[in-house]
């Protein structure tokens, strides 16, 4: 059963489509590959599916027929679609531990009666623990209580994603969760997304690097100015005509960083 | 950190609390007349300052403080005179509508922010000292309220006395900072500054930024209403002047060389500021120049404020403090 629908999704910009009538159908518990060229209208599609924008025209439609677009990012989070940022989304001024707490709102209840009064402390014991173990998960537990600012670039992405992992998303949105990183994070960030998927949560994953895309995805989407250009398991799409001219020139990159 | 020296640091934290507060305690008791009535403008001036930090640590500087805090002030009195309702029964009720009148005017605004958020809450709040200037009924005009109520008799304690009312009012500042000390170290604290920090992180966790702006607004509002509602049963008195721009600018200035990083800033910021304001008194016609290039030299050279200076300060004191034991 398909747990997030694309149907029809425009968006313009003045008179510009980022996205172009574009279809997509997420099924429960896969890993779904967004890629194209830059420019090709990923991140936006993130941005509407996750309310930062409205779309133009067009239905999302989350768990067969709840219909998300044009909610606020906060109510869709509610729901348990939550994204990562293409920049390094923290906060910088809280501890790594605070950061994860912080993110465990939705799960939290907490109102300001209780806070004023005291009551709220008991709660927070079991929320904070609850943060513990999603830092620990991703592989910062030694760094609890460092500062998100002074992190390494691949522990503040990890950081990124233990941010959305505290909401218990059922979809995952990374946008490009690879970004900037040595070899080294980069492996370290690919068996994260793959300890995440084990939890039974839907990835939906924008990526330039091509051999961890064909390499975790089950399922490709290829956008190329703001349209689906073709769709297809990673075999199909690294042969295909069409998407070796969206990628004009990077051709070798393809077939390059897989076979290696 | 040994477990030793977090010991002695933890003593070091609570000593001068205790200090301070027994000094407070005794202090009415020797200090003159006028002195003491001085001590009671810090407590209403530090909820005020304290109240207003709450609401700039969700980046909102709004410019209505000061009209809320005349909201529970003119509410109280109102009610009060009026109504006859007794003075620590107004009080609170001065406090909540104030923090009503805060989430009216955010409100409509939630849809600005940054500059435009500043400015309109600015000319709401003229609106609203306006009426309380224009409208002779209730609200007296530019004389205002006169004949307010004072604080009954309780338990053989004439709280309109001097020396009681000091007490009752530092109670009700030690109150609002537990309260609010609470509210920064609790989860929707940390969600305000969250917003401040990253928006768009924020909500993408599901933090409701409206909601918390509002939450902020109107809680920050209560506590002015309070302060207010203090000031007014003590100068018995109520006019629009005392909540005019230049109020404002007092409060934008302690906050600012206080500091609004940590709890203690705004503290800071109003014992520094005031007592300089109360020492100045014979240079009155410089003074707002004075008070003015404060505030510019401390945005240019001290970026957090007087509690940065001391923080920094701490911090190389704990580390020459740290360093030694190791040696040892």
């Amino acid at each position: 059963m398909p747990i997030l629908e694309v149907e029809g999704l425009s968006k313009y910009f003045g008179g510009l489509a980022a996205l172009n009538d574009v279809n997509l159908s997420i099924q429960e518990g896969e890993i779904r590959g967004i890629i194209g060229p830059n420019g090709a209208g990923k991140t936006t599609l993130f941005n509407v599916i996750s309310g930062v924008y409205r779309p133009s025209s067009g239905q999302i439609r989350y768990q067969g027929k709840t219909r998300i677009d044009g909610l606020s990012s906060s109510r869709i989070a509610g729901m348990g679609v939550v994204r990562t940022f293409q920049r390094t989304a923290l906060y910088h001024h809280f501890s790594v531990l605070k950061n994860v707490i912080v993110a465990r709102h939705l799960h939290a209840k907490e109102n300001i009666f209780r806070v004023i009064s005291g009551l709220a402390k008991k709660t927070e014991e079991k929320n904070t623990e609850k943060a513990l173990e999603i830092v620990e998960f991703m592989g910062l537990g030694h760094l609890k209580e460092e500062l998100a600012e002074n992190l390494p670039h691949g522990h503040q992405r990890a950081l990124g994603v233990a941010i959305a992992i505290a909401c218990e998303p059922k979809v995952l949105l990374l946008d490009e969760p690879l970004t900037g990183m040595t070899p080294t994070e980069k492996d370290r960030m690919i068996d994260l997304i793959r300890k995440v998927h084990q939890q039974g949560i839907t990835i939906l994953m924008v990526e330039h690097d091509m051999r961890s895309v064909m390499e975790l995805c089950g399922y490709i989407s290829v956008l190329d100015f703001g349209m689906l250009l073709v769709e297809g398991p990673p075999a199909e799409i690294q042969n295909n005509e069409m998407v070796i001219n969206a990628y004009l020139g990077t051709e070798d990159i393809l077939s390059a960083s897989t076979s290696a | 950190m040994s477990s030793h020296s977090m010991k002695k640091y933890k003593i070091g934290g609570l000593a001068p609390l205790i200090l301070v507060l027994s000094g407070l305690c005794l202090v009415p008791f020797f200090l003159r007349a006028y002195l003491v009535e001085v001590a009671m403008m810090y407590f209403i001036y530090i909820i005020l300052a304290q109240s207003y930090r709450l609401i700039v640590t969700v980046h909102d500087w709004q410019l209505y403080h000061i009209v809320l805090y005349g909201v529970g002030a003119y509410t109280s009195g109102m009610l009060a005179k009026n109504l006859g309702v007794p003075v620590f029964v107004a009080i609170p009720l001065g406090g909540a509508m104030a923090g009503l009148v805060g989430m009216a005017i955010t409100l409509p605004l939630l849809r600005t922010k940054g500059w435009g958020f500043y400015i309109a809450t600015y000319g709401l709040a003229e609106l609203i000292r306006l009426t309380w200037l224009k409208f002779r009924n209730p609200f007296g005009g530019s004389t205002g309220i006169i004949d307010i109520p004072w604080p009954p008799v309780i338990a053989g304690i004439d709280f309109s006395d001097r020396i009681p009312y000091y007490f009752f009012s530092l109670g009700v500042m030690l109150l609002v900072m537990l309260m609010l000390y609470r509210i920064e170290k609790s989860r929707i604290g940390d969600s305000f500054k969250a917003i401040s920090m990253d928006p768009e992180l924020a909500a993408s966790t599901g933090i409701n930024i409206p909601r918390h702006r509002l939450m902020a607004c109107s809680i920050g509002g209560f506590f002015a209403g309070v302060a207010g509602g203090l000031l007014v049963h003590r100068l018995g008195a109520v006019d629009p002047k005392l909540f005019n721009i230049t109020t404002t600018l007092y409060l934008l200035i302690w906050v600012v060389v206080g500091g609004t990083n940590t709890f203690w800033g705004p503290i800071i910021g109003v014992s520094v500021m005031h007592t300089l304001f109360e020492l100045s008194r014979p240079l009155i016609e410089i003074r707002p120049m004075f008070f003015g290039l404060s505030m510019v030299l401390v945005l240019i050279f001290l970026p957090g404020g007087l509690e940065g200076l001391i923080s920094k300060a701490i911090t190389r004191l704990q580390k020459r403090d740290r360093v030694a034991p190791v040696e040892t």
